[in-house]
This record gives structure tokens, C-alpha cells and sequence, in this order.
């Protein structure tokens, strides 16, 4: 048994513990919210955080993930229901076409703005160039990236360390 | 035109009767007891095929579109919802079912008007026989950017229009006044006379005693309300959360999962497979030998795809196995030639005498063009999951397809079921692009799960996506193009191969006065599949790189040769004045950087592109392009700007980076590290201009498209000097900037 602790639920499963982390949200505990795009860390439709890392899930062992903290689009939103900051800028900029990609693309946003809250156009390009769209909403995902940034609070100076890292 | 008239369903009426109303099936909801049986719940009336109404006074349009980002089925909505006076916080829309009454026979009649012929691409999907016998088609299919222009155009705005004058009649008879003192208003129906009002829901029953009019008023523009805004598409909240269903994304009891691999030469047969190590995996079930792939069936999709990768087959390939990439550009140009000498040229169309007519000219500007094989690379891998119930003769499948009833045929004639047993679930399609429309993959999935006594779920991995596609194909085009003193074209010879669809792609927009355009067949293994905007990547890039050509030869600008050449065109000048107008056409660039324009009309929309690109790297880099598009008129005009933005981002990726090749006639390419995609990095500004001139209404998912291409090479070619004849452009050495 493997003991995967997803958007703070703690679930035992019995998989491989080879198996990438995408299969075991997916096929074990339903999620499907996170896609299969590639399956070797190429298109970034599979992003999860782990411990609020984003990683490529098809390929990354279970075991690597185990014990850890995993989030999921799933696991964005407020428990009330309200959706985070980049979610609802991803309405109101109308990002997804298809769609297929879009949850990774906010959890490679998210992470980004956890660690840099001002970002510029650098730094989405570089946060953001794992991830692709095949429906190329990549200038709709920038615009609502500067805006979701916008509505989040701006981090306090001293709390900003030499390297944009927010400290603790 | 009687040959339209099936079952009734479609009433001669309509079809026989004004143009306005070809192919709309309007019925009240007991004439169709079938229909109704399948789209509507307790209290709930069926006004017509297109529209119901429930008994909250909910507006639903039903059409057979599926959703692939493109948008089509809010835009439908906004149609019959404005035509109908909806209230548009109140209206929803409903995917119908796979359903022959359901099919999309305006897709169909566009096809089959004039001489036209089947687009090909449907072939397979269909019985092509009895197409032939009967000309009656059975397709639902999303593509060929029809669903606003076709469906929306003659089905739901009919639909609509008709819907509000059946619910009109119906309140004035309960109120017992006469209907021209009616109003109505946000689904709502008012005597203002008297003071009463009343839902539309309220009046639904007697409306559908009622016989619909068989000609609606339709409104003007000036009097839209809801068409022509920007309207929130319906299916993006379920996108930003992860609760959107796509095929993927299906999950039955007891369903298990299987990875497949096809023969590597499509088209050929595995010989033998040594199964024994894969069947020794964990979790593996089965092994499935068919003629032409194998399939692992395991408890886990991930636990199947290793065992795929531990099979040992051998293969019948035949000639096809020794055929490579050159080869194939080889063939097609040996057989070019062969067909001009010997004078057995398939005729595309034919104006005056442009062989005579070249005699005749101050010179003959020669240049051939060539384009590789592409894939579509959707986001989501092709998957399909069916459940069959062997005593009840019934099946079951959950896919994203672009042709949900061609999907319900193939899979019944695969199984021995009759048609109306088989049920498709359409999902969300995590992208389409013509790919979607060929249902190769539901019918391998329902083989599989026919040997199997459970559901199954089969995912092809992206490797066996890229690999096992249908292709836009490969192609090379020669122009011969007699130029009078002023470097103004006199003749134009114009040779290329594969005619697909749509018909008119390889015909020239300008005026020209002797054209003669005609194609060579391939006969290499690579399958054809309709790729965003078909026929139209090749010929956009062919005509506008050669027409720039002629500019810079003629020592004219590219723009003003293009006006030039489109005198008397109103609506094509004015898109390519707003493109350039847009980009500043002329403005002092960078050293380093150059502009490029192009224009082409497909599916009814006329598109054109500016493209500014950055060559100081040695490679390009495209930092803006200016898109003007005039579609006739914009049902949603967010909406159609972000198909212009996908289409050209879309475009730019095949124009950049993609070519699928051959060796030893496989498929080289397999994933994205070697079939590469533009990314956030690269993506360059978009800026569109839309354009309503009030013509007849044109498509939107494929027009974005066909320009990109030939305007990057034109701004490169203006950047560097170094003409690029051949795609893609991302690697291709060019002179010094």
C-alpha cells in the first residue's frame, strides 16, 4: 500500500509504487481532472503540486509523491467553494477552447504566483513554457495570469528575500 | 431536391418551399414522438427538433455540434435565442443525441451542391455505397466550419424564429386576442393591452398543436440583441475546475484498460506477436492480436502501455516499408512532370487559355513550393471506452468525436449490431482539428471490448497518436506565371497534388485572365485526413508566397500588388486594408525584423495577416501578427477572436516546426520533443480586426489558419532577402540580416 495524501485527504491505495503519480489520481482516486497529454514531461497537462512544488505527474513515481503534500486542480478552490484568484481570471479572460490542457496550465500558474506574486513577462515564459495549448490561448493564459496577480495581495517587502522568495 | 425529404422528418415544405429554410426540420414535439423520447424529461414540451422548452421556462437549443473549444454551441444558442427573444440567463445548450434525425444534412447539401462530391474525409464513416446509390447522407459531423454558417444560419435561427411565432399564436388563442398586439420579451409574452403576460413556458403545450410556419420572420441586424455580443461561453466554468468530462475521462464498474499498438507502416498487417513476456507483466488481462494492431487489456492503463512495450511482433509491410521521406517528394515530382509531357493533367479549373496565354507574355516567372505531412497532435490522446451487454444486442461508447453518428455506424457494423443499438456518449473533445471526425479509434475499442467480458477504456499513448494518424498530407505545387511589362500576371499555371477538400481551396482569389490549375493523385500509403482548414494550408502557402514573389519581382510592395490584383473586390480589399492598416504596413522595422502579409478566403471567411518577425537571431522569431477577418457578420465576437488567435497560433506551430517524415515508411516523429509545438515563449501578440460586411455568413474554427504560413515566410523573406519555398521555417538557413 502507498499512502498519498491529496488535497489534504489521506488515501491508501495498492499500486505499484513505479507507477507514475498521474495514474493513481486518475484511475485510483478518481481525480480526473488531471490529464494524460505525453506521458514524459513534455506538455505539462498532467501538473500537480507536491509539497507546492509543480511537478509532471506522468512521470513521477508514486513513491516519490508518498507521504507528501499533493494538490490537484481539484484542490485550488476555496473549501467554501470560491474559486482562486487564477481560476476565475481564466473565466472572465475566457482562456480554455478545448480545455484539455487548462489544468496544467493553472497549476504551473499557481505555483508560479506562490512564488512570485509580481510576475513578468520572463517569468511567465519561463513558469509557463512546459505547459502547451494546442488551441494557443497562451496570450489569454499571460493576460489572465497579470490579473489574477492583481486581485492577490502584494507581498509585504521584507517578507520578499533577495531572490523573490517569500519567506515563511 | 426531393431527395432531402426523409421520413417526413424533413418536410417537403421546407425543402421545396424558400431558401431560407433548406434542411430545418420544425415540428412540434408530437409529430416526432421518437425525438421527443430521447431529448426531453417530465414537463417538458418539445416545440421543435431545435429548441425545447421546460416547464421552469428554460430555453434549451439542441444541435448536433459538439463542443472542441470552438465555441459553436453558445454561439448556436445566441442564435435561436435571439430569434426567439430568450432570455439569455435563462437558456441552455444540449448536445443531440447521435441520432439520424439529428444529422446534419446542411453539412451534407453544402457538400453536394452544385457538382461537388462527397468530401472524402467522411468516407469510411459512412456506407460510401450507399451514399453513392442514394445521395442520402447520414452524417452529424463537427467540422468544415459549418456549425454557425449551416446549422446556425438555417437550422437555428429558423428554429428560433419559429419557436417565438408558434408560442405567439398559442397565447394569443388562450387570451383570446389577436397575435400582432403580442410582444415578446426575455421569454416572456406580454398584451400590454390588457395587462396579461405570461412564460413561454406556459403557452409550450398548446404551441405544439400548432403547425409551425414553415418561413419565420427573421430579424434584421439592427434588430439582434443577442447575436453580434460578446457572450461567456457555457462550457468554461467545468474547465477551470476539473470537472469537465472529456472522452478520457469516462469511468464505468468493472471497466479495465487497454494500450494499443498499430502496424508502424500504416496500413499493414502484423504478421506474429510473442505476447509471452507482456502476458507475464503485472496486472496484464489479455493480449489481442488483430490484423492490423495489437491491444493489451490490464488493470491499469499505465499497467498495459508497459506491456505494449514488451511485445515482440514482426510485420507484413511490402513495398510501403522501403518508401521514405524523399521518396515521396521524388514521386511527386517525377509523376509532375510526367502528367504535363504526356499532357494527362487533372483539370482543378480552367479560365481562357493560360498555355496560350503564356506564350504570349513579357516573361514566365517559374517557383516550386512543397509542404510536408503533419499530424494534428490534439491535446487529449485518442481514447474511446465501450461497454457491450451481449444479451440485449447493445453497445455502448463514451468518445469526444467530431462525428458522433458516423462514430455510432462504424462501431455497429463492426460489432454485427444494428445502429439503433449502439449509443454514443459524446464528451467534451480536448481538441479536434479534423481528427475527431475519423472513427478508426472508437471501432478499435469496441473490438477490443468485444473479446472481453467487461467495459473497456483504451488510450492510445501520444507515441501511437503521432504515428497512427490521418494525415494532412504532403504536397508540392509548381506555378508557371506569364507576366505582362508591368510585371502584372497574364497566365497562370498552377500544378500541384491531391485534391482533397474543400473543393475551391486551389482556386486564386485575384483577377486573373488565363488560369489553368490542375493536380497529380499520390499513391503513397500516408492516409488523408482533413487537418484545420484542409486543403487550404497547402494552397494558402503555395498561392501567397508565389503572389509575393511576383510583388518583388515586379518591384511593387506586397500589399499594393495584392490590391492591385484584387480590383473590384470590395470586402477582399477591406480585410487586407485592415490587416495592413492594423500593423502599420510600411512602418521603418528594426534591422533584423521584417513584415510579411497574405490573404486568403476559406469556408466563407476572408482572412488576412501581417506577421512581424524578428530574424537578428539567425531564426525566427514572431513578435506580432495582425489578423482582419470578415466572416459576413460575428455571432460572438469574443468567441470568433479567440478561434482567429487559435488558428493562427495553430498555423504558426506547422509553420514553424511541423513535418512529420518517413523512414522506411514509418513515421519518424513521436512526441513533442520531436514533433515540437510553439509554447508561451514563442507566442507572439495577436491582434484581430472583425469585420461585419453583412455577407453571407462564413466559418470561424479554420480560416485563422491557412494565412500564418505564408505571410512568416513573406516577412522573412523581407527580413533576410532568403526566399523559403518549402515548410517548416524554424530551421531553415537564410541570408544575412
Amino acid at each position: 500500500m502507498v499512502a498519498l495524501i491529496v488535497n489534504g485527504t489521506r488515501q491508501d491505495i495498492a499500486v505499484d509504487p513505479n507507477q507514475p503519480l498521474l495514474w493513481a489520481i486518475r484511475e485510483n482516486l478518481k481525480l480526473t481532472g488531471t490529464k494524460f497529454g505525453c506521458g514524459i514531461a513534455q506538455c505539462g497537462a498532467c501538473t500537480v503540486h507536491v509539497d507546492g512544488v509543480p511537478v509532471r505527474s506522468c512521470s513521477t513515481p508514486v513513491a516519490f509523491a508518498e507521504g507528501k503534500q499533493i494538490t490537484t486542480i481539484e484542490g485550488i478552490a476555496s473549501p467554501d467553494g470560491t474559486l482562486h484568484a487564477l481560476q476565475q481570471a481564466w473565466i472572465n479572460n475566457q482562456v480554455p477552447q478545448c480545455g484539455y490542457c487548462q489544468s496544467g496550465q493553472i497549476m504551473s500558474a499557481v505555483a508560479l504566483l506562490e512564488t512570485t506574486p509580481r510576475p513578468t513577462d520572463d517569468d511567465i515564459d519561463t513558469a509557463m513554457r512546459g505547459n502547451i495549448c494546442r488551441c494557443g490561448m497562451y496570450s489569454r493564459i499571460r493576460k489572465a495570469i497579470k490579473e489574477a496577480a492583481l486581485t492577490l495581495p502584494e507581498p509585504a517587502p521584507e517578507a520578499v528575500d533577495a531572490e523573490g522568495e517569500i519567506n515563511e | 431536391m426531393n431527395k432531402w425529404t426523409r421520413r417526413g422528418f424533413i418536410t417537403a415544405g421546407v425543402l421545396t418551399g424558400g431558401a431560407l429554410v433548406v434542411g430545418v426540420a420544425i415540428r412540434p414535439g408530437h409529430r416526432a414522438p421518437k425525438l421527443a423520447g430521447m431529448v426531453t424529461d417530465e414537463g417538458e414540451t418539445l416545440v421543435n427538433t431545435w429548441v425545447k422548452i421546460d416547464a421552469d421556462n428554460l430555453v434549451t437549443a439542441i444541435a448536433p455540434h459538439s463542443e472542441m473549444g470552438q465555441g459553436a454551441p453558445t454561439a448556436l444558442t445566441q442564435m435561436l435565442a435571439d430569434e426567439m427573444d430568450a432570455d439569455w440567463d435563462r437558456v441552455a445548450f444540449e448536445e443531440a443525441p447521435a441520432h439520424e434525425d439529428f444529422a446534419n444534412y446542411a453539412l451534407a447539401r453544402e457538400y453536394l451542391a452544385g457538382e461537388a462530391t462527397i468530401p472524402r474525409f467522411l468516407d469510411g464513416t459512412v456506407d460510401g455505397v450507399f451514399l453513392a446509390l442514394s445521395k442520402r447522407m447520414e452524417i452529424q459531423v463537427t467540422g468544415g466550419s459549418t456549425s454557425i454558417r449551416l446549422t446556425g444560419q438555417r437550422g437555428m435561427r429558423i428554429a428560433g424564429a419559429a419557436a417565438r411565432e408558434m408560442i405567439v399564436k398559442a397565447a394569443a388563442k388562450t387570451w383570446n386576442v389577436p397575435a400582432r398586439e403580442l410582444r415578446t420579451e426575455r421569454s416572456h409574452v406580454f398584451h400590454d393591452a390588457s395587462g396579461q403576460s405570461g412564460r413561454y413556458a406556459d403557452f409550450a403545450e398548446e404551441a405544439a398543436r400548432h403547425t409551425p410556419p414553415s418561413q419565420p420572420k427573421l430579424k434584421e441586424a439592427a434588430e439582434y440583441q443577442i447575436m453580434g455580443k460578446p457572450k461567456q461561453r457555457f462550457d468554461i466554468p467545468s474547465k477551470v475546475d476539473g470537472t469537465a468530462k472529456f472522452g478520457i475521462d469516462a469511468d464505468l464498474p468493472g471497466m479495465k484498460y487497454a494500450a494499443v499498438m498499430g502496424a508502424p507502416v500504416i496500413g499493414s498487417i502484423i504478421r506474429s506477436v510473442d505476447a509471452s513476456a507482456a502476458e507475464a507483466m503485472p496486472g496484464v488481462i489479455k493480449v489481442i492480436h488483430k490484423h492490423h494492431f495489437v491491444a493489451v487489456v490490464a488493470d491499469g492503463y499505465w499497467q498495459a502501455q508497459q506491456a505494449i512495450y514488451a511485445l515482440d511482433a514482426t510485420f507484413d509491410e511490402g513495398e510501403a516499408g522501403t518508401l521514405n521521406q524523399e521518396g515521396v517528394y521524388d514521386k511527386f515530382r517525377a509523376v509532375m512532370s510526367e502528367a504535363v509531357e504526356a499532357g494527362t493533367e487533372k483539370t482543378d479549373i480552367s479560365v481562357g487559355n493560360a498555355r496560350k496565354a503564356a506564350r504570349s507574355a513579357a516573361r514566365v516567372f517559374e517557383a516550386e513550393y512543397q509542404v510536408p505531412f503533419l499530424a494534428h497532435a490534439t491535446m487529449e490522446p485518442l481514447n474511446a471506452t465501450v461497454s457491450i451487454d451481449r444479451e440485449a444486442g447493445t453497445a455502448q461508447i463514451w468518445t469526444g468525436s467530431q462525428n458522433p453518428l458516423g462514430t455510432r455506424n462504424a462501431v455497429a457494423e463492426a460489432l454485427g449490431l444494428k445502429a439503433g443499438n449502439v449509443t454514443v456518449h459524446n464528451q467534451f473533445l480536448g481538441g479536434g482539428f479534423g481528427r475527431r471526425a475519423t472513427p478508426d479509434f472508437p471501432v478499435m475499442a469496441a473490438e477490443i471490448a468485444a473479446e472481453c467480458d467487461f467495459p473497456v477504456k483504451m488510450i492510445w499513448s501520444r507515441e501511437e497518436d503521432t504515428q497512427q494518424d490521418w494525415y494532412r498530407l504532403a504536397s508540392v505545387s509548381r506555378f508557371k506565371i506569364g507576366l505582362d511589362d508591368d510585371g502584372m500576371p497574364v497566365s497562370w499555371d498552377q500544378q500541384y497534388v491531391d485534391k482533397h477538400d474543400p473543393p475551391e481551396a486551389a482556386h486564386p482569389i485575384y483577377n486573373l485572365p488565363n488560369a489553368f490549375v490542375h493536380y497529380i493523385e499520390s499513391d503513397h500509403h500516408v492516409r488523408f485526413g482533413a487537418w484545420r482548414s484542409v486543403d487550404h494550408t497547402q494552397h494558402g502557402f503555395y498561392i501567397e508566397s508565389a503572389v509575393d514573389e511576383l510583388a518583388h519581382e515586379a518591384g511593387k510592395d506586397g500589399y499594393e500588388y495584392r490590391r492591385a490584383l484584387l480590383a473590384g473586390k470590395p470586402r477582399h480589399l477591406a480585410v487586407l486594408d485592415a490587416a495592413a492598416k492594423a500593423a502599420g504596413w510600411g512602418k521603418t522595422m528594426p534591422q533584423g525584423h521584417g513584415m510579411g502579409i497574405s490573404i486568403v478566403e476559406s469556408f466563407g471567411t476572408i482572412c488576412a495577416q501581417v506577421v512581424e518577425v524578428d530574424m537578428s537571431s539567425g531564426a525566427p522569431r514572431v513578435t506580432h501578427v495582425y489578423a482582419a477577418a470578415d466572416p459576413g457578420f460575428v455571432i460572438n465576437p469574443d468567441g470568433f477572436t479567440a478561434q482567429m488567435e487559435s488558428g493562427v497560433i495553430y498555423g504558426l506551430t506547422a509553420a514553424l516546426y511541423g513535418e512529420i517524415t518517413l523512414e522506411n515508411g514509418r513515421v519518424v516523429q513521436s512526441n513533442f520533443h520531436d514533433y515540437e509545438m510553439v509554447r508561451m515563449d514563442e507566442a507572439p501578440e495577436i491582434h484581430v480586426t472583425l469585420i461585419n460586411s453583412g455577407a453571407r455568413l462564413g466559418g470561424g474554427g479554420e480560416p485563422g489558419t491557412p494565412p500564418i504560413a505564408p505571410a512568416l515566410a513573406n516577412a522573412i523573406f523581407n527580413a533576410t532577402g532568403t526566399r523559403l519555398r518549402s515548410l517548416p521555417l524554424a530551421n531553415q538557413p537564410t541570408g544575412n540580416v
